[in-house]
């Protein structure tokens, strides 16, 4: 395993960027949810950029990820743009699933993600499906499954796990361990609490998940394992969330808020490249901020934009049910879909 | 294998006695001479089928308990792992939920998996794999994610094999959007609905059934075709009439046409016999019409009434013109609204016979005028 990672300017402004886009999109979007633009559920992942950003920073667009439903900043560094992705929660046919799915169903095939799944474990054999591909066509990538210290309790985990360990396949299991399930510590659920060793006779390390630099490295020695065809791994990665698990949870009735600005003040994952940058001289506290101001000015004239973007048509309803023609049934009969049966 | 060299020279030898045909088609002949015609079992059908598409596109293969050294837990797949090998043929753990999703996700890459459940009761540990990773996706997506999966395996009653391992899932299935629920009856059927439901860029749930799985029948030869597909929205009329309509699917089909001919021999009752071959999207279309042809109709089929096919068909018949040509309600006839029983003296209470389809008949009929 790695012991240290070179970087340089233009890698960590790189990160420092994209990762402040993400953590952006995530504030913006707890105040759209608050003022009720936002519906539903809507899962924050600020704190945990570094897991989305040091991944991507290992992988290509021809290795696959999937994961569960805190998905906005996987969908960010798979190649979506913040405008696509907040019009998609703010219910507009501009968003990303044109309003059809929501903050818990993001896509890209074209760039290999595969959601954006709303029920908790179903990513991990779906995910190792993923992995039997790329074996089955004989390519040189992984599959990235993504799941949390909840999901971990999961069954079909073990299941999936057990066949991609036959089978060999290429499938990284990574657990963003943030330390509670919902409202449920990992003490609380878990016999076995060290999630790197839960794949029995399948390999695994726990590493830190705040440090983009620490992630990538983690990543590209797990990709090589992969593509070297020595099978699945679990990857344990510490982190944390600073929201509550979904805009209807505060967060702080399982958890002490010293906790919470603990991790702010000593791990924020974009602090950690900030630090970076400044030690070496390689941008000036002025420069960043600049960047941030100009992150911040851009999203907030896309949500601006977007309050204008229209909302899904009525005959959307009816659209991409199935591949071709077929009658469906409106509410009433006949109804607006009526096609002829 | 078919035995169709052998099979084809005493066919035409028995051109003239009365053979009970199970398939209808006959080609527009400008000679009197019999249709060339393929015998084979059920099994093979299935077998021949995925043979063929497996030969045919690299992408398809075929994954579950059993299928490969074992050679299928019914010896559906015989044969297959020595023709074409562990890279296509894969035995499975005990796994249903782990390789239903190693499945869809195989799918969603641009695979064509054929999922086998050695029994569709065993799709209740995967069914949210099939219905929200899969059936739901291409909606949810806006069109980006596609599935072009089959599930397939045996459905309904089997013999003796007691409550968990008897359910028809039919109607379960049915009613989600984003599936295609495909229910074969012959080796017409299993051939081209098959082939066409692996050859399909939907999901498709294609339910077989374990008694129907021994039993050799004949077909037009042209069912052999390597490109032999069927539409899969279209039911077939396997028997024509004119006073009744019943409508089944798989091996109600058959206990359906032997009603007919009772029906006919014994009460003068002609009754028109429709194959739905797919439950999802129904042929509404072709009931309809069948129905504004005989005014009255009678629904087959093997599971529990509740939430049914049959309730379906009820609807079709209140929401369509067909309701202004009934001359009675619908009878619906299903499997007895119970777990089903282990001892035969019950279970054959608890699953629809020919006996119970013909007394279905007549009660539809009642007050017909005969000719």
């Amino acid at each position: 395993m790695p012991k240290a990672a070179v970087t340089n300017k233009q890698e960590l402004m790189a990160y420092f960027t994209r990762m402040t886009l993400c953590r952006r999109t995530e504030i913006v979007a707890d105040n759209l949810y608050k003022a009720k633009l936002i519906r539903g559920f809507c899962h924050l992942y600020d704190g945990q950029e570094a897991i989305a950003e040091g991944m991507e920073a290992a992988l290509t667009y021809e290795d696959a990820i999937i994961t569960a439903y805190r998905d906005h900043c996987q969908a960010i560094c798979r190649g979506d743009t913040p405008y696509r992705v907040l019009a998609e929660m703010m219910q507009k046919r501009t968003g990303s699933t044109a309003g059809k799915g929501g903050s818990m169903h993001y896509y890209n095939s074209k760039n290999n993600f595969y959601g954006g799944n709303g029920i908790v474990g179903a990513q991990l054999p779906v995910g190792t499906g993923l992995a039997f591909a790329l074996k089955y066509q004989k390519k040189p990538n992984c599959a990235v499954a993504m799941y949390g210290d909840g999901a971990a309790n999961q069954g079909q985990l073990y299941e999936a796990a057990n066949m991609a360990a036959l089978w060999k396949l290429p499938i990284l299991y990574v657990c963003e361990n943030n330390l509670y399930g919902m409202g449920t510590s990992n003490e609380r659920a878990s016999a076995n609490t060290k999630f790197y060793t839960r794949g029995d006779g399948i390999p695994g390390f726990k590493i830190d998940g705040q440090n983009v630099l620490v992630v990538r490295e983690a990543m590209k020695f797990a990709k090589n394992w992969c593509v070297a065809g020595k099978g699945p791994l679990f990857i344990e990665f510490s982190t944390y969330r600073y929201h509550g698990h979904s805009m209807s949870d505060p967060g702080v009735t399982y958890r002490t808020r010293e906790e919470i600005n603990e991790v702010r003040a000593n791990r924020d994952p974009i602090e950690i490249v900030r630090k970076l940058l400044l030690e070496n001289s390689w941008a000036s506290e002025g420069e960043l901020k600049d960047i941030e101001k100009k992150i911040r000015a851009e999203i907030d004239a896309d949500v601006e934009k977007i309050k204008n973007d229209p909302e899904p048509y009525p005959e959307d309803l009816y659209t991409n049910v199935g591949i071709g023609k077929h009658y469906i049934r409106g509410i009433n009969h006949p109804d607006l879909s009526q096609l002829e049966y | 294998m078919h035995k169709k060299q052998q099979v084809l020279s005493s066919l035409l030898q028995r051109a003239a006695t009365t053979q009970r045909t199970l398939v209808a088609t006959q080609r527009a002949a400008f000679h009197a001479s019999q249709t060339a015609n393929v015998e084979m079992t059920c099994r093979d059908a299935i077998n021949t089928a995925m043979c063929e598409e497996i030969e045919r596109d690299p992408n398809v293969f075929l994954m579950g308990e059993e299928v490969g050294q074992y050679n299928g837990a019914y010896k559906v797949s015989k044969g297959m792992y020595d023709k074409y090998g562990p890279s296509r043929i894969w035995d499975t753990p005990i796994s249903e939920t782990g390789f239903t999703g190693i499945g869809v996700g195989a799918g969603f890459m641009g695979l064509r998996p054929i999922i086998e459940f050695m029994t569709w009761n065993f799709s209740l540990q995967a069914i949210d794999h099939i219905i929200n990773s899969c059936a739901k996706g291409h909606y949810m997506s806006a069109g980006d994610l596609k599935c072009p999966i089959v599930f397939r395996g045996i459905n309904g009653v089997s013999a003796g094999v007691a409550a968990q391992h008897s359910q028809c899932f039919a109607s379960w299935y049915a009613s989600v959007p984003g599936l295609k629920v495909v229910t074969p009856w012959n080796i017409e059927d299993l051939r081209g609905l098959l082939k066409a439901s692996i050859r399909d860029e939907d999901p498709v749930v294609f339910l077989e059934n374990e008694m129907m799985y021994g039993v050799t029948m004949s077909a037009p030869d042209h069912i052999m075709d390597k490109d032999f597909v069927l539409p899969l929205n279209k039911a077939k009329i396997e028997r024509e009439g004119t006073d009744v309509t019943i409508t089944a699917f798989s091996k109600m089909v058959g206990f359906s046409l032997e009603a007919a001919e009772i029906l006919k021999r014994d009460f003068d009752i002609s009754a028109e016999v429709i194959n739905l071959r797919v439950i999802r999207p129904l042929d509404r279309n072709t009931i309809v019409q069948s129905v504004k042809k005989t005014n009255r109709i009678v629904s087959v089929e093997e599971g529990w009434p509740q939430s049914g096919v049959g309730s379906e068909i009820a609807a079709l018949m209140m929401e369509s013109e067909a309701f202004d040509y009934l001359d009675a309600p619908l009878e619906r006839i299903a499997g007895a609204d119970v777990p089903m029983p282990y001892s035969v003296s019950i279970e054959r209470l608890a699953v629809p016979q020919v006996d119970n389809i013909i007394k279905g008949v007549l009660k539809a009929c009642h007050g017909k005028k005969q000719r």
